[in-house]
């Protein structure tokens, strides 16, 4: 592995013509950790990421790899591993050889190529003509492309989609793997729920402009607890007068503030038999979705 | 400036690969050879007395009896120029059709380096088409004048000179299409259009442009003809001088004129497709 590197995104825009796909977006990727980058469909993500490989000219601002764009980079493939989101392979040729190719162009040892292949599962198939593949045998090569250089950054675009739940987990284990090996990993993705439970990090766009970069924990309100009760008036009222938030929802109570102990003991001792308790952990989710406009910005 | 060369020697390295890791240049091939080397053989036997005594000697164009080698060997890039050029348009429009510029790019952000790789490898393997063109145009065309008594030139180090010239033709046709496939990414576009002019529009205008002298002389310029004046032979060139008007290039300024359409076309695909955003 090459020495990991910060990604550094600085006033970065885009328009394509009248559109505005990406505005004044300012961030920073740290290595070791893995970096959720989300955003409804058509926030701006694939387009952002282009920017950042050199594939698309930024109408303004800067994308590099601590201080160097990436055409300028001296070993690219072996610097930034990348996977993007369209499928980018000739049908007619197999995946051995598709890998090979870009092996070549880079400078590559054809080892590695086998080496890769193995890593993400498909060796077995790898002599077989991509245009036969499925979506998730399709997004493991993509991938096996992007660590073909045995680079210390990896940038994936919504490299979860199309992938088994197998496939699902396998790669969750693998990013925190390869961020834990030290390298920069930046992930994509318009799902949060996909990415949740392997990313240190998020940074959430929408319609092309940063909304948030930071912790998952600083994001999430704080979990709520779900209760109710034949006699919901009294639960309430001796849930106020614990200090909970309490907001009346379809299903029952919604308690922020108290743990689900807590509102427990508090039923107990207001004499109210409690139906329902539990804690949900939609917290994340919610607050994502207020963030980046709910039921998504198209 | 060595980071430049290794550069240079991976771009190509990974150009040739692509090639020959799809079947297509194989298909095209086989249809090239067979196409080339049937036109030569039936050219062969019509003019080459078998065909003439058939048809009671009278009614058959008249070729001067040593010109004939020169005009069936040429078959290969006289009529075969359209395998080599539709093959490096294919090969340049399918790496935006299959999204394949994108690992291309990665790998190799220097897009003009990309570009490059690609004119040098096409004409290698445009002139293996040639080759291969030859190889059955000659190997076919020279048994039938063998056996039809005529002389097959084959001694003769002119005819040798030629058949190098028809290499170096194919060679710059297969440049052309790497041009035109930049200039017009969309396949299906550049399929035809490589199709409708060499075999439909070309051939037209160079009909028309015998008709008057003026004409003639713009006539040499076209792509075609100036191949053809780079090989020095063709039975088209053959039939016109009976029919009318036609000016020929010097072989070597047929060479720059055909090259210079493959630049062009190279430079400005570079300046309009290539460098485009690659969403
Ligand atoms: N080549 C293009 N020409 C015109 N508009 C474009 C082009 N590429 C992207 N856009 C527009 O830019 C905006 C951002 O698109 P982008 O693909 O970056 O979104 P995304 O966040 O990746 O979405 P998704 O989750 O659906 O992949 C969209 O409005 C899209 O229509
Ligand atoms: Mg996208």
């Amino acid at each position: 592995m090459s020495t990991s590197t910060t990604i550094e995104i600085t006033g970065l825009g885009k328009s394509f013509g009248p559109v505005r796909a990406v505005d004044d977006l300012t961030f920073s990727v740290r290595p070791g950790q893995v970096t959720g980058f989300l955003g409804p469909n058509g926030a701006g993500k694939t387009t952002t990421l282009r920017m950042l490989l050199g594939l698309v000219r930024p109408t303004e601002g800067t994308a590099t790899f601590g201080g160097t764009e990436y055409r300028n980079l001296k070993d690219p493939l072996a610097t930034v591993g990348t996977a993007l989101e369209a499928s980018s392979f000739h049908p007619g040729r197999s995946a051995r050889n598709h890998l090979r190719v870009y092996a070549r162009a880079a400078g590559i040892g054809m080892k590695r190529v086998d080496a890769v292949l193995a890593q993400v599962g498909i060796a077995a198939f790898a002599d077989r003509r991509v245009g036969g593949y499925s979506l998730g045998m399709r997004q493991r090569l993509g991938l096996a492309f992007a660590l073909l250089g045995d680079p210390g950054v990896l940038v994936l675009d919504e490299p979860v989609n199309g992938l088994d739940p197998e496939g699902i987990k396998w790669i969750r284990s693998f990013l925190g793997q390869l961020a834990a090996e030290g390298r920069t990993v930046l992930v994509s993705s318009h799902l949060l729920s996909e990415v949740q439970q392997s990313v240190d990090r998020v940074i959430i766009i929408s319609h092309g402009s940063l909304v948030y970069e930071g912790g998952l924990a600083e994001l999430e309100s704080g979990p709520r607890v779900l209760a109710d009760s034949p006699d919901r008036a009294a639960l309430e009222s001796a849930l106020l007068a614990a200090g909970a938030e309490v907001e009346t929802t379809a299903g029952g109570l919604a308690v922020l503030g108290l743990t689900r102990e807590q509102v427990g003991s508090v039923a107990l001792s207001a004499g109210a038999a409690l139906s329902l308790l539990a804690t949900e952990n939609s917290g994340i989710e919610q607050a994502f979705l207020e963030l980046v406009g709910e039921g998504g910005s198209l | 400036m060595t980071t430049v060369l290794t550069d240079a020697a991976a771009a190509l390295r990974a150009e040739f690969s692509k090639i020959f890791t799809v079947r297509m240049w194989w298909v095209l091939l086989i249809v090239l050879a067979g196409y080339v080397g049937f036109t030569a053989g039936i050219l062969a036997l019509v003019f080459g007395g078998v065909g003439g005594a058939l048809a009671g000697g009278g009614n058959a164009p008249q070729i001067p009896d040593a010109a004939l080698p020169a005009i069936i060997y040429s078959i290969a890039s006289s009529v075969g120029y359209v395998f080599p050029v539709l093959f490096g348009a294919l090969a340049t429009t399918a790496e935006f059709r299959h999204q394949t510029l994108t690992p291309t790019f990665l790998a190799t952000p220097r897009r003009g380096l990309v570009l490059g790789a690609k004119f040098a490898v096409l004409a290698v393997v445009g002139a293996g088409y040639g080759l291969v063109a030859l190889a059955t145009s000659v190997g076919i065309g020279s048994s039938i004048l063998a056996a039809t008594g005529h002389d097959t030139g084959l001694g003769e180090t002119d005819t040798w000179w030629l058949l190098a010239r028809i290499v170096l033709a194919m060679a710059i046709w297969a440049v052309i299409g790497v041009g035109l496939g930049a200039l017009i990414p969309s396949q299906v576009a550049a399929i035809v259009i490589v199709l409708a002019f060499t075999q439909f529009l070309e051939p037209i205008l160079r009909l028309v442009a015998t008709f008057w002298d003026w004409t003639a002389s713009i006539g040499q310029y076209l792509p075609g003809a100036a191949s053809d004046a780079l090989v020095g032979s063709s039975i088209f060139t053959s039939l016109g001088m009976a029919t009318g008007q036609t000016q020929s290039l010097d072989w070597w300024a047929g060479g720059l004129v055909l090259l210079a359409y493959a630049i062009v076309a190279g430079v400005f695909g570079y300046f309009t497709s290539w460098r485009r955003d690659v969403t």
